[in-house]
């Protein structure tokens, strides 16, 4: 549905509405390079999908996976580089691990805020979204600064980095990562009893009371371990592909993160395919600016579109889910 | 230090929290509105956002700012009749629906303001609104400085938060609203007719918000920029809460927003050697803040997220 | 002429029918009883009346015209009214507030003509001896007093006929008297009053005449002179329902759950919602908490499961204290616990049986091996209480919500009795069930108590109290006004004594 809209604008724009679809098709799944660059773009979306989806398990709406990710990236980024002495596979293991910490840090105070004093996790997210981009920024211009025109830090060194999966491209292993956590955390959901006394907090809080649950812990944990997913996304990302912080480095992919979690629904599973769905639109939407002269911005509107369209149907678990928490 | 206390006690200060609290306050009451319905209005920033987008394009093809503000308003009120249609009409859960609703306005107005203006930043300079002196106001002194001198909007927009908050509870239409917002079982009994009231309440909001963004574009800048509205959209939610869903009361509540607002845009052209990001920063510490503290004390509408069919009963 | 007439009535929910070709009339200025037990479709047939529903077949009739309604604005421009179980009045705002919506008076510039709209509360309050403070906020007042809130909401929009769902299921005997001389009053002018109910008693004292339903159908009308209460219970049930076995063992003397000087603060400081309750449960014995609904037994039942922690007093739980302790560890300790909402506390409608089935133990050792929940385990528990308790499903997979009341019923049941326990709290455990499940869950109350567990029973039921009971106590605004053995206490003592009067008087 979303498509057939995307496509009536791109006609109104002037451009040939074949070309475009092929264009990105071709640039999604068409031979070696356009599959990598759809995994590239995919993988931070995994995360924060994840991170959005897991949330929502519990009943939380965690819109913060984008100031969350960055605080993840600044960390291991700075961990990494301070790390230098030791050997590449603590180094790289330690920095992912602070970035995982700094994220559910970050994600620990709304968490913290709605168990014990009923405050709407949407707006403390949004909030500490403006905040960790502002203050990332800002420790990034006064004390982590590459000297030269840009904001950004230092380059990491070789041993610094992820390894490549696929060698020419910047796919790191830090996909495996993400496929391994989406297992695990599905195994915590289904059959442990953390992830149990969490679904039940999520679908009717005070049963969970009822059962004994401690509905504020709970809430606090699982706001932290979706902090925690965000978090790794930007240091899967800056250890991985960039290589280094740059303030504002992200295109927005914890909002994205949201729309993949609407379409996986209560299915961490299907965060992986619907990732890729939208890494792919991502893959896809650069060959069509290059070869059909579409503006990516245009591709941003499509998504935009995919999520209110796709997302419609695929609410009726979520409306259930938040509607019970709420 | 002493710079610091010259910064925040300058009466240019409470000229500024006046203006700079118009697009909260009036997306605030917009809030008051949905929320008071039953609809959960999260989407007041992407309402405000477009509503600032749309006042520019309106404003700059007919040239007249005046025009602008007209279909700002009209830009807000269509965005928000997204929302109403998606939450009301198809019964999806108010807060995705409010997120997507943000995310949407984002990415449709950074996008047509590449293919309008081909600049991805800010788009040109539009015509004003200018601002009005009021005579007998402005000749008190202290109150004068402080009132005298403003965009009309700021009037404009003072006037229409009183008429909300008279038409919210002193007239039939207001009960009407509170009532569905309250019992929305109770008021289809009576004969109110729950989904119109919804509608037209989120389809209001919008127009609000949308106003405010027109605020933003036309009167205290001149320019639609990218993701202008910075937020604004949320802060106004939480003054609204922390209003308890009186639009009087959330005026009050944008006040403080916009106080720190302006401190903090003093800040940044003053000599006080502090970051531009801390300072930036303190709007958005303030907003957790007040909504760590406001929720406890104030009560929703009883029905506030929650869906209603005609026929539909709770036994 | 009839008031109104329903001819042939049908309408379906899905695969249930609701209500199967039912023909029901009622004259003006007639009480009108439409008795029978929970589920017959009483309430059903009184929605399609007041336009809330649509029928799938039959003709409705208001003064010999047939009429259509798209909605409850027709039913009511055609003068009937209806006062739901759950009343339909928004809490925040105030009783004028509430009862003027909708059809407000005006001034002239538009504005809420709010003098006026008391000036006309307080006439119709008068005249029909409705007494009710206009500027009160609905939360503040008392249930009886939101219930003439109701009717007047009615009366004032012009009803000549009054349906009242199951009315008297939130007042004290004395309202219930007061209810029934306005019901008189009104009836004396013309009004047609119907008035849905499962309670034999009232029908037999206020009503002229009374329609039976069953299972959907209309089993007989008849003139309430004319019946008894056991032609009437035959209508209603159609078998005979076997005694409970009256064998009882001895209570014993040593007492498992003890309250000592209970308070309970109010929220939001408001007054306190228990006062220095006293009360000891034995093992071997039921003790029921007799008192009309909202006056401390869901503070009560939390307090004692460790849900809500009290502002004064001990508690002591098979000589332990376990004042304070959170809700888990006092269920720990041995308690079996039936909330009063079994929807929203007892159960998660979204999840499935087998998950439901361990829900408050799933943290015990048998179902959990170092955090790692035992699948096998816990759906093997699922069926056993499945085939134990007779639990009508299809699959332990499928969601609890769909299943029936009576069916969730007894999976909180036997999932609460299957846990290790000495003390057993029962709170509404029958509300809304039919007379099957009914005598089932009340059966295994007493298999416990003659197990030698404690139960404490908390019931708005005075029948199912005095059924069951060993000793009883009545609580009124918080407050124990008097335990005894049950053979101490008439049913008109208990009467008076849920009404705050102590000594019968």
């Amino acid at each position: 549905m979303a498509l057939v809209i995307g496509g009536i604008l791109i006609w109104a724009s002037g451009y040939s509405v074949r070309d475009a679809y092929t264009n990105l098709f071709m640039g999604a799944f068409g031979g070696t390079y356009s599959l990598a660059t759809t995994v590239l773009m995919a993988t931070p979306l995994l995360f924060t999908g994840l991170s959005v989806a897991f949330a929502f398990q519990c009943g939380l709406f965690n819109v913060g996976a984008e100031g969350q990710l960055y605080a993840g990236a600044f960390t291991s980024a700075i961990v990494a580089l301070a790390l230098s002495p030791l050997p590449s596979v603590l180094r790289v293991t330690i920095a992912l691990l602070a970035g995982a910490g700094a994220g559910a840090l970050v994600g620990f105070l709304p968490g913290y805020l709605k168990a014990k004093l009923g405050a709407h996790e949407v707006i403390t997210t949004i909030m500490l979204n403006y905040i960790a981009i502002l203050f990332t920024t800002f420790l990034t211009k006064t004390y982590f600064k590459d000297p030269g025109p840009v904001d950004q830090t230092v380059l990491l060194p070789l041993g610094s980095r992820l390894p490549e999966l696929i060698s020419g491209t910047r796919v790191s292993l830090g996909v495996i990562l993400g496929i391994v956590i989406v297992a695990f955390l599905n195994h915590v959901m289904r059959r442990t009893v953390l992830g149990y006394e969490i679904e039940v907090v999520g679908q009717n809080p005070r049963a969970a009371e009822y059962g004994g649950v401690n509905v504020s812990l709970r809430t606090v944990q699982a706001m932290m371990i979706s902090g925690a997913v965000a978090g790794l996304a930007g240091s899967v990302e800056v250890l991985g592909t960039l290589y280094r912080f740059i303030p504002h480095f992200s295109p927005g992919y914890g909002f994205t993160g949201i729309a993949v979690a609407v379409i996986a629904g209560s299915n961490l599973w299907a965060v992986i395919p619907a990732a890729l769905l939208f890494g792919a639109l991502q893959s896809g939407g650069q060959t069509m600016q290059l070869f059909a002269r579409i503006p990516m911005e245009l591709m941003t509107t499509v998504q935009g579109l995919v999520i209110l369209f796709v997302a419609a149907p695929a609410l009726g678990n979520i409306i259930l889910r938040l509607k019970n928490r709420a | 230090m002493s710079e610091l206390i010259d910064i925040i006690f300058n009466i240019n200060n409470l000229t500024a929290t006046i203006r700079m609290a118009v697009p909260i306050a009036l997306a605030a009451m917009g809030g008051a509105f949905s929320e008071r319905s039953g609809v959960v209005n999260i989407g007041l920033e992407g309402m405000m956002l477009t509503g600032a987008f749309t006042g520019v394009i309106a404003c700059q093809i007919s040239g007249s700012p005046w025009v602008g503000v007209l279909f700002a308003v009209i830009g807000g009120g269509l965005i928000a009749a997204i929302h109403a249609v998606l939450t009301v009409g198809l019964r999806a859960n108010h807060v995705v629906a409010g997120v997507g609703i943000n995310i949407l306005a984002s990415g449709t107005t950074t996008w047509l303001m590449q293919v309008i203006w081909k600049r991805k930043g800010t788009s040109d300079l539009v015509t004003g609104l200018g601002t009005w002196s009021i005579p007998a106001l402005r000749d008190i002194p202290v109150i004068g400085t402080v009132l005298g001198a403003h965009s009309p909007l700021v009037y404009i927009s003072f006037t229409l938060i009183i008429l909300g908050w008279v038409l919210m509870f002193k007239t039939p239409l207001g009960l009407r609203i509170r009532m569905t917002g309250e019992h929305p079982e109770a008021a289809d009994t009576v004969g109110i007719n729950v989904r119109a009231i919804r509608y037209f309440c989120v389809i209001l909001s919008g127009c609000l918000a949308g106003l405010g963004g027109g605020y933003l574009s036309l009167a205290w800048l001149n320019w639609f920029s990218k993701d202008m509205s910075a937020g604004r959209g949320y802060m106004a939610l939480a003054a609204c809460i922390f209003g308890g869903w009186n639009p009087l009361k959330g005026l009050a509540a944008s006040f403080l927003f916009s106080f720190t607002d302006a401190i903090q845009m003093r800040m940044q052209t003053s000599e006080l050697r502090i970051a531009t990001e801390l300072v930036q920063m303190i709007p958005y510490i303030l907003t957790i803040l007040i909504l760590a503290g406001a929720v406890v004390r104030s009560r929703p509408p009883a029905a506030l997220g929650e869906h209603y069919e005609s026929g539909q009963t709770s036994q | 002429m009839y008031a109104i007439r329903m001819e042939n009535i049908t309408k379906r929910f899905g695969n249930v029918v609701a209500n199967d070709g039912v023909s029901f009339a009622a004259a003006p200025g007639e009480i009108h009883c439409l008795l029978g037990e929970n589920g017959a479709g009483k309430s059903t047939l009184m929605k399609i009346l007041f336009g809330l529903y649509r029928p799938d077949s039959g003709t409705i009739y208001v003064n010999e015209n047939p009429v259509s309604f798209g909605g409850p604005r027709d039913a009511i421009s055609h003068g009937i009214g209806m006062v739901h179980q759950n009343f339909m009045l928004a809490e925040q705002l105030t009783v004028t507030e509430n009862i003027v919506a909708g059809d407000e008076p005006r001034q002239r510039n538009g504005l809420l003509d709010y003098r006026q709209a008391r000036r006309n509360i307080l006439e119709f309050s008068k005249r029909y001896g409705l007494h009710v403070d206009p500027d009160a906020k609905v939360e503040d007042i008392s249930v009886g007093q939101q219930q003439r809130v109701e009717i007047l909401k009615a009366l004032m929009r012009g009803a000549r006929v009054l349906i009242l769902d199951e009315p008297t299921a939130v007042l004290t005997p004395p309202e219930v008297t007061e209810l029934f001389v306005v019901m008189r009053i009104l009836a004396e002018s013309g009004t047609t009053i119907i008035f849905i109910t499962h309670k034999l008693k009232e029908t037999m004292e206020i009503s002229d005449k009374v329609t039976v339903l069953r299972d959907g159908r209309n089993v007989g009308t008849i003139y309430t002179e004319a019946s008894t209460p056991e032609s009437l219970v035959e209508m209603m049930v159609g078998r005979s329902i076997p005694a409970h076995d009256s064998h009882r063992t001895p209570p014993q003397e040593e007492a498992a759950l003890e309250l000592i000087d209970i308070s309970v603060a109010g929220r939001f400081g408001g007054r306190e919602r228990l006062q220095n309750v006293n009360l000891d449960v034995r093992y071997g014995e039921v003790l029921g908490i007799a008192g009309v609904d909202g006056n401390g037994q869901l503070e009560l039942e939390e307090v004692v499961t460790g849900l809500t922690k009290p502002s004064k007093g001990r508690i002591i739980m098979n000589g332990e204290d376990v004042t304070g302790l959170t809700s888990r560890q006092v269920r720990d300790k041995g308690v079996a616990y039936i909330p009063s909402d079994r929807l929203r506390r007892g159960m998660v409608a979204s999840l499935s049986l087998s998950r439901n089935s361990v829900l408050g133990m799933h943290h015990h050792a048998q179902f959990n091996k170092r955090g790692t929940l035992l699948e096998d385990i816990i759906q093997g528990h699922a069926e056993s209480i499945i085939s134990q308790y007779d639990v009508r499903a299809d699959s332990i997979h499928q969601p609890m919500g769909s299943l029936s009341g009576g069916n969730q019923q007894k999976m909180v049941v036997g999932r609460e009795l299957a846990r290790p326990h000495s003390v057993v709290v029962a709170c509404q455990p029958t509300r809304g069930l039919d007379v099957g499940a009914t005598h089932y869950i009340r059966e295994k109350i007493l298999e416990s108590r003659n197990n030698g567990k404690a139960v404490l029973l908390i019931s708005a039921e005075l029948d199912e109290i005095l059924e069951l009971s060993d000793r009883i106590a009545v609580i009124y605004e918080g407050q124990i006004l008097d335990v005894r053995p049950a053979g101490e206490f008439t049913e008109a003592e208990l009467g008076f004594l849920m009404t705050g009067q102590r000594n019968g008087v």
